[in-house]
């Protein structure tokens, strides 16, 4: 009791202290969760996240493609997490099992051709211009992560098929030399990959990219001259922070 | 659907049905979506002021 009170008594001059300390220092205190603070609200302003207005050159098809393609993924969770849920006995052998085994697959297909059709708009126009080298970048990383993923479910379908793409990747990926570590005849490191660390990945990586996109903006179109905040002598101008 | 697919082969492609369908599919989505007109809203305007 009497050392509580008197420890209590000595951590009181240290909380009063840093008060003190706090009224003679400056009004912004350093540190990391500062800087992280000043630089997500200096990067990511409300108003950047959720726009109400997109430039005029954002209105084509051509956008809705990656818009598209996050709309799969959250079908491609959704019906991964009942699969999950469930098992394999049931997506093999039930109505409805069936049916969100084929949601899960058929999410997979639309997840892949409009991430691909994606990668075209992007590439074709330059999406990387302008400070956005690191957007570029994270989507080939998804990309990647994403190939993987899939190639993890197709070994734990649970059926003759799985097995067969097993044995026949074994020989594939020892090839590699990774062969030791990643091992496609292991189900449970497969299992574990493709429902848990991989699923998580790809998704942190898909918001990273979203919060990238709308820090930035959408890039110009290469041809647009419409250039509002060319800073004199630039030669590109536009969005270059 | 339970056998395997045709596949076509000229000189060193090989690809099966599917997947060449599949692909030409995407081409010529990816053209549509380049072609075809956008919906615009009542509000467009070059809104790019990169404040």
């Amino acid at each position: 009791m009497t050392e509580a009170s008197g420890g209590g008594a000595e951590a009181a001059p240290h909380a009063s202290g840093e008060g003190v300390g706090g009224s003679a220092a400056p009004d912004r205190e350093g540190g990391w969760t500062t800087a992280v603070r000043d630089r997500l609200t200096r990067r990511l302003s409300i108003d950047e996240l959720l726009p109400t207005r997109q430039p005029a050159y954002v209105g084509s098809w051509v956008y809705v493609f990656g818009v598209v393609t996050i709309a799969a993924l959250v079908w491609v969770v959704a019906s991964g997490t009942v699969l999950a849920l469930m098992g394999s006995a049931w997506w093999h052998t039930s109505s409805l099992g069936h049916f969100f085994n084929s949601i899960h697959f058929w999410s997979v297909q639309m997840f892949f051709i409009f991430m691909v059709l994606h990668l075209w708009g992007q590439y074709w126009g330059a999406g990387w211009r302008d400070g956005r080298a690191k957007t570029w970048m994270v989507g080939v990383v998804i990309f990647l992560f994403s190939i993987v993923t899939a190639f993890t479910g197709y070994l734990v379908q649970q059926n003759f098929d799985s097995q067969w793409i097993a044995v026949n990747a074994k020989d594939a990926v020892n090839s590699t030399g990774l062969g030791g570590f990643f091992n496609v005849l292991n189900f449970g490191q497969m299992y574990g990959l493709h429902v848990m660390l991989l699923p998580i990945g790809v998704t942190l990586l898909v918001v990273i990219h979203i919060l990238q996109v709308r820090s930035r903006g959408v890039v110009r179109p290469i041809d647009d001259p419409y250039v509002p905040d060319a800073a004199p002598g630039s030669a590109s101008g536009g969005r270059a922070r | 659907m339970n056998q395997p697919a045709p596949y076509f082969h000229w000189g060193f492609i090989l690809i099966s049905l599917p997947n060449l369908v599949l692909i030409i599919v995407m081409l010529a989505l990816f053209v549509a979506a380049l072609v075809a007109p956008f919906p615009h809203g009542g509000g467009r305007h070059r809104a790019d002021d990169d404040d």
